[in-house]
């Protein structure tokens, strides 16, 4: 294959006045402001990316907000050997980006697991429940970085 | 209803059930069922019961403590997990790995793949009562994990590869048990056609049961064995090739019935395919190395010496114990037993990842669990679990 699997896409996203950073042969990231979310993603659905891989969310204090990470993919012959990275931002003081769950139903999981451990809400998801933290979970929002994970130290006898 | 003269009053009975969490199955899972008679309308699948913050923890560990932490969540199939990890700190560390270490990862994760079929093709047996076939799966599977027991040190958790190669060379001892234990599960697979397979009472309780269509299985994001039973035709392992299997000749075995006949048979034409593998790597393998030399380099000739040259085993250098790699991130696939596994890792150029991402094919087995249950048969609710092979340590992280 001479083309670039990368390429094609990128040609595809041209068309459509969608930006595209080039990260290798078969990576790429689209960086979108959250008003234009579902948008590119109802578009990158109809040239064929069918299913989401991960949804992630990362939290960075010093700039007070949130990176949601959407990696979207395709079980299409050749579109599957493209993942491409939708990125977007939220603030601290407004945490929420709207869901992605009419376009594609396998953001469920990553979605809810996205609100109990970073406390971004998906506006449109109707699962905004916590999923693998008891109920009595104490502290909130357990993968910001100001959630400290408490280690016991180590005690070694010393014997004389 | 008038049936034979007696008269015969239907009481509609709806309730709500809770079924687990004390290890329903293949570990503690909490799954909230509504039903209506014997059939269920709604579930709520309830993980975290064995939860370990693998995500957390991973922000608070030096890449490499790190191996045994993410093989762990799935023991039975840990060889995969390991590379998964290894592929995505690899990629931001921009390390070759020689041809031989690179056939070496195929060839430990074939037989972690095989592992982690019988193991679920075990759990599912037991879960429509066959206990034969729990006894067998576990049995079978001891033959493989003394194989990686004999190559890597450990039955499970092996922590066997490592940035820029793997720990520990092929011996000839181990070829040979290998090609014995090849000869030994072709014999048990024809046994398990005639025991398990073909048996009316295992079709009865799978054929037509959790039927998932193709649309179905994208729309969920359903992984592995689960959405090639579904008729799609998809695997890592040839979309985006990693240790050696674009020099490989193996099969990718799709059924597009999608229930949970289709899916334990996608399992077991997979087992034929790994074992073909195996072959291939034993016939095939080149010799080398099996370190990146950037690193080889660094360990002290007296322990070389010793180590690799008297065992051919690989010390590991300092360099490992707090690299840091450059800013950048990386995401990694893997054909793990169970489907597909992503790893997102961010670096931001300290000694610990920035991020740490793990989406491992139980986790995606959660909302299809969900969506398939809803209008089952009660009874119908162990073969719907069984089939997929979910597992709730790999689920849970």
């Amino acid at each position: 294959m001479s083309e670039k699997p990368i390429d094609v896409v990128a040609k595809l996203l041209q068309e459509r006045k969608i930006p595209l950073k080039v990260e290798g042969d078969t990576r790429g990231s689209i960086e979108v402001d959250k008003s234009k979310l579902v948008e590119t993603a109802r578009i990158l659905k109809e040239i064929g990316f069918d299913h989401v891989k991960t949804v992630t969310g990362i939290d960075y204090p010093d700039q007070s907000k949130f990176q949601i990470v959407y990696h979207v993919s395709s079980f299409d012959l050749q579109l599957s050997r493209v993942i491409l990275a939708l990125k977007t931002w939220t603030s601290y003081k407004e945490p929420v980006v709207p869901s992605l769950l009419s376009v594609w139903g396998s953001v469920w999981t990553g979605e809810r697991e996205t609100y109990e451990m970073l406390g971004i809400t998906f506006e449109g998801n109707p699962d905004m429940r916590r999923l693998f933290l008891p109920e009595d979970f104490e502290g909130v929002y357990p993968l910001r970085k100001s959630f400290k994970v408490k280690t016991e130290g180590l005690f070694v006898d010393k014997s004389s | 209803m008038k049936s034979g003269g007696m008269e015969l009053d239907i009481v509609p009975v709806s309730g709500e059930l809770n079924v687990g969490p004390q290890h329903p199955g293949s570990g503690h899972l909490r799954i909230f069922v509504k039903l209506n008679g014997d059939i269920i309308e709604d579930a709520e699948i309830d993980p975290g019961y064995v939860h370990r913050a693998v995500e957390k923890l991973g922000e608070n560990r030096n890449y490499i403590h790190l191996i045994p932490l993410v093989e762990r969540p799935a023991i039975l199939d840990s060889v995969n997990m390991n590379l998964g990890y290894i592929l995505a700190v690899e990629k931001i560390l921009n390390v070759d790995v020689p041809e031989r270490a690179q056939y070496l990862r195929s060839f430990a994760a074939e037989i972690s793949r095989i592992a982690s079929h019988l193991y679920g093709m075990g759990i599912l047996a037991i879960f429509i009562g066959h206990s034969t076939g729990f006894m067998w799966g576990f049995g079978d599977r001891e033959v493989w994990v003394q194989i990686l027991e004999a190559l890597t040190g450990a039955r499970i958790t092996n922590s066997y590869i490592i940035p820029g190669g793997v720990r520990r060379d092929l011996t000839p001892a181990i070829i040979e048990m290998t090609k014995k234990a090849i000869a030994f599960q072709r014999k048990k697979i024809k046994d398990w056609e005639r025991i398990f397979l073909n048996n009316p009472n295992i079709k009865a309780r799978l054929q037509d049961v959790g039927v998932m269509t193709r649309e179905q299985a994208i729309e969920w994001g359903a992984a592995g064995p689960n959405l090639r039973g579904s008729g799609v035709y998809y695997d890592a392992r040839k979309s985006e090739p990693y240790g050696a299997y674009s020099k490989l000749d193996f099969e990718i075995p799709v059924y597009k019935e999608g229930d949970g006949y289709a899916r334990t048979l996608v399992r077991f034409e997979e087992i034929e395919q790994s074992l073909r593998i195996l072959e291939q790597v034993i016939k095939d393998i080149p010799e080398g190395q099996i370190l990146s030399d950037r690193f080889f380099k660094q360990i002290p000739p007296t322990r070389l010496k010793k180590w690799w040259e008297g065992q051919r085993r690989i010390v590991m250098p300092g360099y490992y114990a707090s690299f840091r790699p450059p800013k950048g991130e990386a995401i990694s696939r893997v054909e793990a037993g169970r489907g597909e596994l992503v790893y997102y890792v961010v670096s931001d150029g300290s000694a610990k990842p920035y991020r740490l991402r793990m989406i491992t094919p139980s986790y995606r087995s959660i909302y299809v669990m969900k969506n398939l249950l809803k209008g089952a048969r009660y009874a119908d609710l162990v073969s719907i679990y069984g089939s997929l092979d979910y597992f709730p340590p790999e689920a849970d992280r």
